[in-house]
């Protein structure tokens, strides 16, 4: 039992009162729960590691590096690889990216650089917050529903005049790499917009002033000094939401095809990193099983780095615009 | 346009030049045209969320009945059902999620927000938080895969309920200890000038104050994992019956979502288009519960 360090801490007769031996207790109990709370986040990432990575361990030993440049997903040789995931994934979020960066840091501009009545902007923040909102799955249901009905004479037709371009270089007949890079921008947008805002938002009001004193036009003074200003976070705006295309899950499965092969197409059917683990998983033996814990192993890798570098460059962008202004 | 002035500062008789800005001249007209551009690209990120809406309401209005919320989901061809179920699988495991992430998220923000915020051990936490918000959710199906349907052998409400419980903790930490850094000094001074421990300042004038704040993450957090499905697929699975125990396969609409959306009977599409409204409106009701209580903050 610990000592009450306030014990006989005062004089007899005082008025003022130590905390009882109770209320010191508590106090100690209390700190270290929280203590434990905050250890848990640490043993919990840790613990995911760990386990993913044991449980990928056969798999790792099995194929080795191997896995990474092979093409093959085939269960019944147990032969497996997943370069087409690693393809499919990268190239899906990287259009995902242009698509959406462009269009979430043209929405953060618009809405921070005065171009409507604050009010005005306020609800149109909050139609993009809740595009944040919307379920993964439902994003995909209306993916099949509208998107690809709606893009497919556009592909068909720029597949018939263009074919020779390998980006257009296949007919879209139903789920492909386009309709789930477009609804994958969709669900970004709002990630890219709300940092990027914080960004604009944290340039001193009299940096701008300076600008347009020097004469600038209202874009001169948006994209010669806002913008560079901002840049940090705007970098790390891209690099989160590049993380979270990676890993991205439902919206890609249901849209994407599930098709194990590399393309250049943007109309071809493809796979993903998280759609493989979504659409093998639950009906996987052992040996797949441990395979797939291989990909997860890989796609947790990829994110945590990523998603730590974004991280790390918010952190030190903000220290430092606070730090200064 | 331009009159010569009485005093030139400029030796020739040449007239002044005119200072104003006129919309023709090129860097002004290129302003112009961003301006309109910027217009153009705003309206066009806002047409995704009314089409969403829109389908959500005309298809999924129409279905939109009673039956849906009493009925289980229909096998192949039959006609009807709907997905009481579901919704009933979905409110259980968002629930274990909260009871789990909750007090274990606020006391970790306690430490973050109050105790020592400088600390090596807090700054690791709040770092590892922050990466742990960009987890790809699938992956925290597969960790719950791995700790817990592999030791009971079986997919189950729980695992399902854990795995979202891990998507939760960093919404419900780092905004609980925002929240809680709100909470003007001078009153914790108070409190500890007054002899309070750390424990009492804390229970008695932190949490009090900040709740709103910490109420507005939870439902933040609420929200964003009511509509995940990724992580469920294989801790929770699916179910055609009523949830009869918390460690059996559990129904859930995004589950419900994603089976039915690539059926190929109109009825069941119908359904996937109902459940998304019912999910959205879920969703919707958290998000909006988080803003009115994060507008009442101090």
């Amino acid at each position: 039992m610990a000592a009450n360090a306030f014990e006989g801490a005062a004089p007899p007769g005082a008025i003022t009162q130590p905390p009882s031996s109770n209320e010191y207790l508590t106090d100690r109990g209390f700190r270290l729960l929280t203590v434990c709370g905050a250890w848990l986040i640490i043993l919990l990432v840790a613990y995911i590691l760990w386990k993913i990575g044991g449980q990928a361990l056969p798999a790792v030993y099995r194929y080795n590096l191997g896995f990474l440049i092979s093409t093959n997903w085939n269960v019944a040789d147990q032969n497996f690889g997943i370069l087409p995931e690693i393809w499919g994934t990268l190239y899906s979020s990287i259009l995902a990216l242009l698509i959406g960066g462009f269009f979430g840091l043209t929405v953060a501009i618009f809405l921070t650089q005065d171009f409507l009545p604050l009010r005005l902007a306020l609800v149109f923040r909050t139609i993009i917050e809740m595009l944040a909102a919307i379920p993964s799955v439902v994003f995909g249901l209306w993916g099949i529903f509208v998107v690809i009905p709606a893009i497919r004479p556009i592909a068909n037709w720029l597949y018939d005049q263009l074919g020779w371009i390998p980006f257009f270089g296949s007919s879209l007949s139903g789920p492909g790499l386009l309709p789930a890079a477009l609804v994958l921008a969709i669900m970004i947008l709002p990630t890219v917009a709300a940092i990027s805002q914080d960004a604009l938002n944290l340039v001193p009001y009299r940096t701008k002033e300076a600008a347009y004193g020097m004469g600038t036009t209202r874009w001169e003074a948006i994209l010669k000094v806002m913008v560079p200003t901002a840049a940090g976070g705007i970098a790390s705006a891209m690099v989160l939401a590049f993380g979270r295309a990676l890993g991205e899950t439902m919206a890609l499965a249901m849209l994407i095809g599930n098709s194990n092969q590399i393309s250049l197409s943007l109309f071809a059917p493809a796979q993903t990193l998280a759609s493989l683990l979504a659409s093998h998983f639950p009906e996987a033996g052992q040996s797949e099983v441990q395979a797939l814990m291989y990909a997860a192993l890989v796609l947790l890798g990829i994110t945590l780095v990523v998603n730590m570098m974004g991280t790390a460059i918010l952190t030190i962008t903000q220290r430092r615009i606070s730090g200064r202004s | 346009m331009s009159e010569q002035t009485a005093i030139t500062p400029f030796g020739s008789a040449a007239a002044a030049p005119d200072l104003r800005k006129s919309w023709t001249e090129g860097r002004a007209l290129r302003s112009v045209i961003l301006t309109i551009g910027a217009w153009i690209v705003a309206l066009i990120a806002s047409v995704p969320l009314f089409s969403v809406l829109y389908m959500l309401i005309v298809q999924g209005g129409s279905r939109l009945s009673l039956d849906l919320l009493t009925e289980l989901p229909p096998a192949g061809f039959e006609l009807g059902g709907g997905f009481g179920n579901a919704i009933v699988g979905t409110l259980v495991m968002v629930a274990i999620a909260a009871v789990t992430s909750i007090p274990v998220g606020i006391l970790a923000a306690t430490y973050l927000a109050e105790l020592s915020p400088e600390s090596k051990l807090a700054s690791a936490a709040r770092f590892l938080a922050k990466v742990l918000t960009g987890f790809p959710s699938i992956l925290a199906g597969v960790f719950v895969y791995a700790i817990l349907v592999l030791a009971t052998g079986t997919y189950s409400a729980w695992a399902g309920g854990i795995s979202l419980a891990v998507l939760m903790l960093p919404t419900v930490i780092l905004t609980a200890e925002e929240a809680m850094k709100t909470v003007p000094r001078r009153m914790k001074d108070a409190a500890l000038g007054m002899g309070c421990t750390r424990t009492q300042m804390i229970w008695k004038i932190v949490l009090p104050t900040a709740l709103p704040g910490i109420l507005t993450g939870v439902m933040l957090g609420v929200a964003r994992v009511a509509g995940e499905s990724a992580p469920l697929l294989f801790t929770a699975l699916f179910s055609n019956y009523w949830l009869h125990s918390l460690s059996e396969p559990t129904a859930s609409l995004s589950i419900l979502i994603y089976n039915f959306s690539s059926m190929p009977f109109d009825n069941q599409i119908e359904l996937a288009w109902a459940a998304s409204l019912v999910l959205v409106l879920i969703v919707l009701v958290f998000n909006i519960l988080s803003r009115v209580l994060g507008r009442s903050r101090i």
